[in-house]
C-alpha cells in the first residue's frame, strides 16, 4: 500500500489537493448524501478490486466519496488518458486528487491496454472498475468486459467487491451542466472469487448478475 | 412567579423558555434511559421495547427541533433564514429523491433548488411578506411547468409535475412560514417572536402526541386504514383538544387573548395533524416508512421531511391566520 508519491511536486500541491478533495467531498455529500452501505463486505484495507455499473460521469467520485478516509486514500480509479490528460487541471485532478491510474481507451500498437492496472495492482493499490467500459443509460448494466477476469485470474489475493451506484443518473444526466440534488448510495456486496477452470464468459455474466442483486437489497 | 418573569427582559424571557424546555427534554431522555437499562435483562418483551424504542425516536425528534430553534434564535434572524433554507434544501431532496422525475426534468429541477428556494427564503429575509405568500404559488406555478414544458417530453407530464410543484409547496412554501413568523412585526410586542414559533411547534407536537397516545391505550377505527391504521377521528379529536388546550395555557407567552390563542391553536393542529396524514399517504404509496436515505425504511431511523412534514402544513395556515387576523 504505497502513499500517493508527490515527490517532485511543489510544497503547495499536496495542500491544494487536499483542500479540493475536501470541497470535492463537500459537494457530493451535500447533493447526494454519498451513503455507503455494506453488506457482505465490511469496509477494510485490503488489496481489493471494487467494481460497480456505470450510468454517469459522477460514478467515479461517487464511489470515492463513498469509500470511508482510509480506504480513499489506497483506492485508485481509473481514468481515460486522452480524455483527462488533456488540460493541466484535469491532470492535476486525476492524479493530486484522485490519484487515479491512466488508461488509453483504444489500443495502441500490441501494448496491453491493462498493463497500467496491473502495474497499479502489483504495488499493492486497491481500484475501482466499471467493466461495462462505457455509461449505459438502461436500467441493467451492459455485458462486462474481459478485463475484470483477466485481473482477477492473474491477483487471486486480491478480493473483488461488486458495487451498485444508485439514483447517480438522476444527479446528473449526459449533457448537463448543472447536478440536482438527489439521495443516492452505493451498496458494496459480498466478495467474489473465480472458481477453478470457471471460463470468461460464465464469470462475468456472474460477476454482472452479483451487482445487479445489490440493487434491491 | 409570574411577576418576576413579566419584569425579565424579551431575551431573558426567551432564554427562560429554552431552558425550561432543554430541562424538559434532559428530564425525558434521564427516564427513558432509566427504563431501557431496566428493561435489558428481561430481553423477552419486545412489545415493551418497541414502545420504549418509539419513544426514544419521539424523543429524537423533539431534541433535534428543539435545538434548531435555538440556534435560529441565538444566531439571529440572518441565521435563522438561512438554516430553515437548508432545512428546506434537505427535505426537498428527501422529496424528489422518492419521486421519480425523468431527463426532461432536470432544468425544472435546477430552478427549484437553486433559484426558487433561494429567491422565497430572500422574500422572507427582505420581509416582503405580500411577495413571499404569493411568489411560489401564483408565479412558480406556472414557471416551473413551462420549463417542464420546454423539456419536449409529455410522457407522464401532469404527474412529474405535479410531484415537483408538490415538492416545492410542502418543502419550501411551507417551511418558510417558519422564519417568516420570526420576522412579523407586532406592535408592542417586538423581541418575542421566537414564542410564536415555539407556541405553533409545541401545540402541533403536542396534539400528536396526545392523538398517538390515545391511539396507543385505546385504539379506535381507522378512518383510512390503507394510509393510516393508527387515524381515527375520536383519537384525532383528543389530541386537537389537547393542543387547543396546551394553546390557552400558553396564551401568557404570546400575543393573543386566550381565547384567539384557542382558535390559533386549533388552526394549527388541523393543519399539522390533517397534513401528516397526507403526507403519510404519499408515503405509503411510494411503498416507503419513512422519508430520508434508502436504509430508513428498513432501520426506522426517520428522514428530516418526517420530523417537519406537520410544521411544513401548520406554519402556512398559523402565519396567514395570524398575519389576517391581527391586520399585520
Amino acid at each position: 500500500m504505497n502513499p500517493p508519491s508527490h515527490a517532485s511536486a511543489p510544497v503547495w500541491q499536496p495542500l491544494a489537493a487536499r483542500a479540493m478533495g475536501l470541497l470535492l467531498l463537500g459537494i457530493v455529500r451535500l447533493l447526494t448524501g454519498a451513503q455507503a452501505r455494506w453488506h457482505g463486505s465490511p469496509p477494510k484495507a485490503e488489496q481489493r478490486i471494487y467494481f460497480a455499473n456505470h450510468q454517469s460521469h459522477a460514478d467515479l467520485v461517487m464511489i470515492w466519496a463513498a469509500l470511508p478516509r482510509e480506504l480513499r486514500g489506497i483506492t485508485r480509479p481509473i481514468a481515460a488518458k486522452d480524455y483527462w490528460t488533456k488540460t493541466p487541471f484535469r491532470r492535476w485532478i486525476t492524479s493530486a486528487v484522485f490519484n487515479a491510474v491512466y488508461v488509453e481507451r483504444e489500443r495502441k500498437g500490441d501494448e496491453d491496454p491493462l498493463q497500467p492496472l496491473i502495474e497499479a495492482l502489483e504495488r499493492g493499490d486497491s481500484l475501482i472498475l466499471f467493466p461495462e467500459g462505457t455509461r449505459g443509460n438502461q436500467p441493467e448494466p451492459q455485458p462486462f468486459k474481459a478485463g475484470l477476469y483477466n485481473l482477477a485470474l492473474k491477483f487471486p489475493e486480491a478480493v473483488l467487491v461488486p458495487a451498485w451506484i444508485d439514483n447517480v443518473q438522476r444527479v446528473m444526466p449526459k449533457g448537463e451542466l448543472v447536478p440536482v440534488p438527489v439521495l443516492c448510495s452505493v451498496t458494496f456486496g459480498a466478495p467474489l472469487q473465480v472458481a477453478p477452470d470457471e471460463e470468461r464468459r460464465a464469470f462475468l455474466e456472474r460477476a454482472r448478475a452479483a451487482v445487479i442483486a445489490l440493487r434491491d437489497i | 412567579m409570574t411577576g418576576f418573569l413579566r419584569r425579565l427582559t424579551p431575551d431573558q424571557q426567551v432564554t427562560a423558555l429554552f431552558l425550561l424546555v432543554f430541562g424538559v427534554l434532559a428530564l425525558a431522555s434521564v427516564i427513558l434511559l432509566a427504563l431501557s437499562m431496566r428493561e435489558r435483562p428481561g430481553a423477552s418483551a419486545p412489545a415493551g421495547e418497541g414502545e420504549l424504542a418509539h419513544a426514544g425516536v419521539l424523543l429524537r425528534h423533539s431534541w433535534f427541533m428543539a435545538l434548531v430553534f435555538w440556534f435560529a434564535w441565538a444566531l439571529g434572524d440572518v441565521v435563522a433564514t438561512v438554516l430553515f433554507a437548508l432545512v428546506s434544501f434537505f427535505a426537498l431532496r428527501e422529496f424528489i429523491t422518492l419521486s421519480p422525475t425523468r431527463r426532461a426534468d432536470h432544468r425544472s429541477l435546477v430552478l427549484a433548488f437553486f433559484v426558487v428556494l433561494p429567491l422565497q427564503y430572500w422574500l422572507v429575509g427582505a420581509r416582503q411578506f405580500d411577495l413571499f405568500t404569493v411568489f411560489i404559488p401564483v408565479y412558480v406555478f406556472l414557471g416551473l411547468a413551462v420549463v417542464s414544458a420546454l423539456g419536449n417530453d409529455t410522457h407522464g407530464f401532469l404527474e412529474r409535475n405535479a410531484k415537483l410543484e408538490w415538492g416545492v409547496m410542502v418543502c419550501v412554501f411551507g417551511l418558510s412560514h417558519v422564519p417568516a413568523l420570526l420576522l412579523l412585526r407586532f406592535p408592542d410586542w417586538s423581541g418575542r417572536n421566537a414564542f410564536l414559533v415555539f407556541f405553533v411547534t409545541l401545540v402541533v407536537q403536542t396534539c400528536m402526541l396526545a392523538q398517538h397516545l390515545a391511539q396507543r391505550y385505546r385504539p379506535g377505527k381507522a378512518v383510512a386504514p390503507q394510509v393510516s391504521s393508527s387515524f381515527s377521528w375520536l383519537n384525532w379529536g383528543i389530541g386537537m383538544g389537547a393542543g387547543a388546550l396546551l394553546g390557552v395555557l400558553l396564551s401568557g407567552i404570546t400575543p393573543f387573548a386566550p381565547g384567539q390563542a384557542l382558535a390559533m391553536a386549533l388552526i394549527a393542529c388541523m393543519a399539522g395533524s390533517l397534513g401528516h396524514l397526507v403526507m403519510k399517504a404519499i408515503k405509503r404509496d411510494r411503498g416507503v416508512t419513512n422519508w430520508g436515505p434508502r436504509t430508513a425504511s428498513v432501520t426506522g431511523s426517520a428522514g428530516l421531511l418526517d420530523r417537519v412534514d406537520a410544521l411544513c402544513f401548520a406554519a402556512p395556515v398559523f402565519f396567514h391566520s395570524v398575519r389576517w387576523y391581527f391586520d399585520l
